[in-house]
């Protein structure tokens, strides 16, 4: 196991060290945050949804999480550019071993990040229910983190191109929150959007975040917590898989 | 003891194609264990590529290698605790310090944790960069960051060591200094060292062996000496051009050069 924490320890020094790391994925979610948040409230809550904050917050931290989770797949491609990557792949460590470590450094990172719009949700109103829930929460991050880290392996290892990445990674961040109940209610939707949203994985984290936060699940904490679980499982198999097939 | 030392390096009829052109082709050679072997040849030679093949990172495309008696193909995992590299470009993780760079490596490599930190410091100490422990990487001058990726290549004492142009870019002291280094390791612990270049005079004074490719085959061998004799050269750049109609020198400071200075640019921006 030392090489998985070697590589995890690496990708949380490097996030330390660097402040634009910090700050650039915290713009979309705080964007979303205060937009939504201010500018929806008002009429969410007049339609009897209820407090508007306390409804969006958790999708909102789901989205921090997915954010930086993605777009941890961007670091194979500087590694491959600059080198480090074959570092790695010529020691005598099964690559499984090494993209386990990047995968969990990479879902740390979220998870930090993730941390920090917690927070900056809660100065903005938002509060948590039930204290007791906070392990269940704290368990939906890291498999939100983990699942979306391991697509942006999936990508960082199949892409070559840096101009490529940070695009296809733009495309899938909208529709993946949008269509994850993060923003409205899941019940009472139009078929189409319904079949969007269930076949979304991040649903499955927002519903489980916003029920162990708020008590307010549309499918239960098992459920989430299952589909999710299974979801991540598969993606890591996938990544592992990506990765181990690079050249260079 | 038997007279005749085993081959550390055996090559046979080595070939990569790209598409179908043919990087490397049909190239055969040994090296002894324990000597320095220099396989030299202009730019786009082939060097590079034979290089990725003999350390795991590129399947050949026909043709058998065996490194301290390990197929790379066959068992990669066997040849990579065996080997250490100095890649042609920079390997290092420039975020992080030289001990960190090291620390990793060492871990990588299954390192006791007793000792490993005294262990970095002596090799450190070795291609004196001790007093630059602490420094982020990135600062590091070309040659700096040569002596660290060299250490770092030392640190698990492989049986063979492989430098892919170790001293491409770097000023005539800090070359000098490169090659003294990688003396004193051969004679000191036998390490076997398969090195390219295309600095004719440098693999004339440090190779013991060596190897000339040319447009992905092997035009000579032997020791330098005998190279020069044969081709009534007074030296091998003379040799070179004897052997193969052209000079070695066609495209120095070459794309290479310019795509580096690209880079150093480009992370400025970053
Ligand atoms: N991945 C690749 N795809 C296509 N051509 C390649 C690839 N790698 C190397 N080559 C070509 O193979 C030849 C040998 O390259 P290389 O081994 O890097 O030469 P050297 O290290 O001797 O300068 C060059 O013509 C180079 O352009
Ligand atoms: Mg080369």
């Amino acid at each position: 196991m030392g090489p998985v924490y070697i590589l995890w320890l690496r990708q949380v020094k490097r996030y330390l060290r660097s402040r634009a790391r910090v700050l650039g994925s915290l713009g979309q979610p705080l964007l979303l945050l205060f937009a939504l948040g201010f500018g929806f409230g008002p009429t969410f809550e007049k339609a009897g949804g209820g407090n508007y904050i306390q409804f969006l917050a958790p999708g909102i931290i789901a989205m921090g999480i997915l954010f930086t989770a993605l777009f941890s797949g961007i670091e194979i491609l500087w590694d491959r550019k600059f080198g480090f990557l074959k570092e790695t792949l010529v020691a005598p460590v099964p690559r499984l071993l090494i993209v386990l470590g990047r995968t969990l450094g990479g879902a740390t990172i979220a998870m930090f990040q993730g941390a920090i719009v917690f927070t900056v949700c809660l100065v903005a109103g938002f509060r948590v229910e039930d204290l007791s829930m906070l392990p269940a929460a704290f368990a939906f991050m890291v498999l939100i983190a983990i699942a979306f880290t391991a697509v942006g392996t999936i990508f960082g290892s199949v892409l070559e191109d840096m101009q490529a990445f940070p695009v296809i990674m733009n495309f899938m961040v909208m529709p993946l929150f949008f269509f994850s109940g993060a923003i409205f209610p899941l019940k009472g939707l139009p078929k189409a959007l319904t079949a969007a949203t269930s076949i979304n994985p991040l649903t499955y984290g927002v519903d489980g975040l916003r029920g162990a936060l708020t008590h307010g699940p549309a499918f239960g904490l098992g459920l989430d917590f299952a589909v999710l679980g299974v979801f991540a499982g598969i993606l890591l198999v996938v990544g592992s898989y990506f990765f181990s097939r690079i050249e260079l | 003891m038997t007279a005749a030392k085993p081959d550390m390096i055996t090559v046979r009829d080595l070939t990569k194609t790209f598409g179908d052109f043919r990087a490397v082709d049909q190239i055969s050679f040994s090296v002894p264990a324990g000597k320095i072997f220099g396989f030299l040849g202009p730019n786009g030679a082939g060097k590079t590529t034979t290089i990725k093949m003999l350390t795991t990172i590129l399947k050949p495309s026909g043709g058998t290698i065996l490194v301290d008696g390990h197929d790379p193909v066959a068992s990669p995992h066997e040849v990579r605790r065996s080997i250490g590299i100095v890649f042609q470009d920079p390997s290092l993780d420039d975020e992080l310090t030289a001990f960190e760079n090291m620390e990793l490596h060492a871990v990588l490599y299954g390192l006791p944790r007793e000792g490993r930190r005294e262990k970095i410091d002596e090799f450190l100490r070795f291609v004196e960069l001790l007093d630059r422990r602490d420094d982020i990487v990135e600062k590091f001058s070309g040659g700096m960051l040569r002596r660290l990726e060299l250490a770092r290549a030392l640190l698990h004492e492989p049986q063979v060591l492989f430098l892919d142009e170790p001293t491409a870019g770097l000023d005539p002291q800090t070359r000098n200094h490169i090659w003294s280094y990688i003396q004193s390791l051969s004679k000191e612990h036998g390490t076997t060292v398969f090195f390219t270049t295309h600095y004719m005079e440098e693999a004339d004074r440090v190779a013991e062996e060596i190897a000339i490719i040319d447009h992905g085959k092997i035009v000579a061998r032997g020791a330098p000496e005998k190279l020069k004799e044969e081709a009534k050269a007074k030296t091998l750049e003379d040799a070179f051009i004897t052997l193969t109609g052209h000079s070695i020198r066609e495209e120095e400071a070459s794309a290479l050069d310019s795509m580096r200075n690209m880079r150093k640019m480009w992370k400025k921006r970053r």
